[in-house]
């Protein structure tokens, strides 16, 4: 492995240096017939799941065909999407925000060849590469985070629950059944890369125990009044303990911090800015599932999730538990929503008490909100409930 | 044959869903196959490693990464983010996995020619793996090495004017929707804008001085394809001030039940016939709408645009023609305090270049933040903290029942002294004059 220089001088790294160029810009990758009539759409139609039309004022035509990925690419997958883009869309392709692909074409006889060619690729395992769907009514592709795969916070993996539930609620995808659309997220610990908090489900890793304190390492590698002031419950205070030198054997004293555990709420916001304070643990750590929540301003404001589970264990690989419980939610929104109604409108209209009857998921104390402030606001003050 | 034994992870190959584990395997087999054609400048085994690390995940159920570590490119404080695995032994491929952050064009339309570039690129000096894309809007380039970093940057500006992300404490790689180039809703070019507020901020983006991350992200529609709404510090979101466009025969052909509503996105259940009373008009949250002599009418001064009708009824309703973009502000997930949604800033300005009311509002905001903000406090922090008034004092903008869901329940209010005739100066002697002890 003999290293080649891009052209990079190690000894004047402002030579020939380029920077703040930004990102290319959009309009030099628009195919012909976007390109054309941008700004001038009149109107769209999903002519089948996974099938977008949108008709132009000048009575052009494009149709989109949508395919669901596992957002994590190797290059020689993402080299057999180019492919495809080449051979039917004259070179462009898109990606939505929820990690599907949009293959383009501009007329209605290329869709069936695209979407025969799309379906008949799969993976060495057996799985769809390029499965057709994510439209309407119905289940797009989960938004997620890395997980296990790449990050350093993760109380679960990402790619791997995101592959078991959308296999369980595959037919979903490719269909249109719903009452509404259901979003459905994933992040991998409380910092929500993903944002998931104002999904219809979000699936979110979490943490449960106080983290370890690596008393060697506290003062080595943190800033101690950084991580005392990191806590938000303020369960974290600097102290001083004795430990054994590994090297010499002798005791010594070390600034350190001490946790008051019934105070900690698993954020990991310590861990953040003091990497001698870890949470990562296998009985510990799993997964919060919340629900009704949405982004779109359709019909009432976006609203937050509320947590509706509060722990299901990492059962790798499969999390048996995950699948089951996103069944029964989904099984039960799509039986008893009206037309239009996104999962939370559902829960609401039927009330929560009713919701935890008809999905049964269990209610525990765990679902009662204590923090701070806005805690209160979720108690129920007024004698109008069900029984 | 697999470097490592995958038994966990194997079983995730199977089901309908595209699976990760097949992914990764065809990268790890492909770079075994071709290392004799290609000169990797990282490991060739880097993605069996990172199998076998993963899988070592799945046995103990704990990650093996380890915290950080700041590496990046001379001049640059963020577009990389430094990544070590804590088995090194084991896992010699994956010692140094850093990720790379490439700035996405706005709306992630691509011509095939530029992604085969980057993937030739990726596939010599790193691992081939990327995420298209990460959840800030990035192409994600997964796994290098240190000493690949400024070469990728160099062949990436030098050979694809191609500039990094954000990441850190500066302004995030801003992203949007795919605006007016394919979307009849979209009320401005919401790729546009990204795309000038991404060149104005170059230095904001890649030069970390503020006190925690900050991200635009562009709407061009209140359905907020994008979710700026929940996730982004400043949230630009499509909006008209005039009439919604009605065709009446398009109405007609609706309730006569020739077009399918919604843009036939409930045609995998039948709903029975369309009912335009109950569907349209019964949920507009304004109950701004009706039918009169066959027609529909509405009473535009009520609406407040929530787009229910106009997404039921593609082909009859059109946004209107004085468009413009709401901004909101302070939205961001749950650590620290709490989720909080964006809050109505700004009610309405133009789309229209050069955006100078836009960068006005924005650099307001940043004076003030980055003075006031705590390290590692988000905007809407920042706000929760000092209150909304402040946010208005610092951007000039005059309060509006808009900017309330409704008007305060304490009546706590915080007077200024030069609100207040006479100031807070008091004279007890005078006091006492009227007020003998």
């Amino acid at each position: 492995m003999a290293f080649i220089s891009s052209g990079y001088n190690p000894d004047k790294p402002m030579e020939n240096r380029i920077t703040d160029i930004g990102p290319r810009h959009f309009t030099e990758f628009l195919p012909p017939v976007i390109k054309n009539n941008k700004g001038k759409w009149l109107w769209h139609e999903i002519i089948e799941p996974g099938v977008l039309m949108h008709k132009a004022e000048s009575g052009d035509e494009v149709y989109s065909v949508r395919v669901g990925t596992a957002r994590i690419m190797g290059v020689e997958t993402l080299r057999e999407v180019l492919d495809i883009a080449d051979k039917h869309c004259d070179g462009y392709v898109r990606w939505t925000t929820r990690n599907n692909i949009e293959f383009m074409v501009d007329s209605k006889d290329k869709v069936q060849p695209l979407k025969d060619d799309l379906l008949s690729r799969k993976f060495d395992g057996g799985s769809y590469k390029f499965p057709i769907g994510g439209t309407g009514a119905g289940m797009t592709n989960i938004v997620h985070t890395q997980g296990w795969i790449h990050c350093h916070t993760p109380a679960t993996d990402a790619s791997g629950t995101v592959k078991v539930v959308m296999d369980e609620l595959f037919e979903e995808f490719g269909q249109m059944r719903m009452p509404a659309q259901l979003r459905i997220s994933m992040a991998c610990c409380l910092n929500m890369c993903g944002a998931v908090h104002c999904s219809d489900i979000a699936i979110l890793g979490y943490h449960r125990k106080p983290p370890a304190i690596d008393h060697e390492e506290v003062d080595n590698l943190c800033e101690i009044p950084l991580a005392v002031a990191a806590c938000p419950t303020a369960a974290i205070r600097p102290t001083k303990t004795t430990i054994t030198d590994r090297k010499t054997g002798e005791e010594k004293s070390v600034k350190t911090v001490a946790i008051k555990n019934e105070r900690c709420m698993f954020c990991g916001n310590c861990y953040t800015m003091c990497p001698a304070l870890p949470l990562t643990d296998a009985e510990g750590d799993g997964l919060v599932i919340m629900a009704g929540g949405k982004v779109s301003n359709r019909i009432d404001a976006p609203k937050f999730s509320k947590v509706v589970v509060a722990f299901i264990p990492n059962e790798t690989p499969r999390w048996p538990s995950l699948a089951k419980c996103m069944r029964q939610m989904v099984d039960a929104y799509v039986k008893g929503a009206k037309k239009y109604e996104r999962f939370g409108h559902w829960a609401e209209r039927i009330g929560w008490e009713r919701f935890f009857e008809v999905t049964g998921l269990e209610f525990t104390h765990h679902l009662i909100d204590d923090f701070r402030d806005p805690a209160y606001f979720t108690w129920r003050q007024t004698t109008n409930f069900k029984f | 044959m697999p470097k490592h034994e995958t038994p966990l992870l194997d079983q995730l190959e199977s089901g309908p869903w595209p699976s990760f584990v097949s992914d990764l395997k065809r990268q790890a087999e492909s770079r075994t196959q071709k290392q004799n054609d290609i000169e990797y400048q990282i490991p060739v085994d880097v993605v069996d490693d990172l199998l076998g690390l993963l899988e070592l995940s799945y046995v103990e159920k704990e990650v093996h990464w380890k915290h950080g570590g700041i590496v990046g490119v001379f001049g640059y404080g963020g577009g990389v983010i430094g990544r070590y695995c804590d088995q090194p032994q084991k896992f010699p491929g994956v010692a140094h996995f850093h990720t790379v952050r490439v700035n996405q064009p706005a709306g992630k339309f691509y011509k095939t020619d530029f992604l085969r570039q980057l993937a030739d690129l990726w596939d010599f000096r790193g691992s081939g793996v990327t995420n298209m894309h990460g959840s800030t809007g990035d192409i994600i380039l997964l796994g290098t090495t240190t000493p690949q970093l400024e070469e990728i940057f160099f062949e990436l500006t030098h050979n694809m004017n191609q500039d990094l992300g954000g990441s850190g404490s500066n302004l995030r790689t801003p992203e949007s929707c795919l605006g007016e180039s394919r979307c009849e809703w979209s009320c401005y070019d919401a790729q546009e804008l990204c795309y000038q507020l991404t060149m104005e901020y170059q230095d904001e983006l890649h030069r970390p001085a503020f006190p925690y991350k900050f991200k635009f992200k562009f709407d061009g529609c209140p359905n907020g394809c994008v979710a700026s709404i929940a996730r982004s510090d400043l949230s630009f979101i499509g909006t008209w001030r005039d009439d919604i466009r009605i065709d009446q025969e398009a109405v007609a052909a609706y309730v006569g039940g020739e077009i399918q509503p919604n843009g036939g996105a409930h045609a995998g259940k039948d709903w029975g016939p369309f009912d335009i009373q109950k569907e349209v008009i019964d949920l507009c949250p304004t109950k701004c709408m009706w039918m009169e002599g066959g027609k529909l009418k509405i009473n535009d001064r009520e609406c407040t645009r929530c787009m229910h009708c106009l997404n039921v009824m593609p082909r009859a309703l059109r946004i209107g023609n004085d468009r413009g973009l709401s901004i909101l502000a302070g939205a961001k997930a749950p650590i620290l305090d709490g989720a909080q949604m964006g809050s109505l800033l700004l009610p309405f300005v133009k789309g229209e270049e050069p955006y100078d009311a836009i960068k006005e509002v924005i650099e307001n905001i940043w004076d003030w933040w980055m003075e006031e903000g705590k390290n590692r406090e988000r905007l809407g922090e920042t706000m929760k903290r000092q209150g909304f008034q402040k946010l208005l004092e610092v951007t000039g903008i005059p309060a509006d029942p808009r900017h309330v869901e409704h008007p305060r329940f304490t009546p706590y209010i915080f007077w200024k002294e030069e609100e207040v005739p006479g100031g807070f100066e008091r004279d007890i002697a005078d006091y006492r004059s009227r007020h003998p002890k």
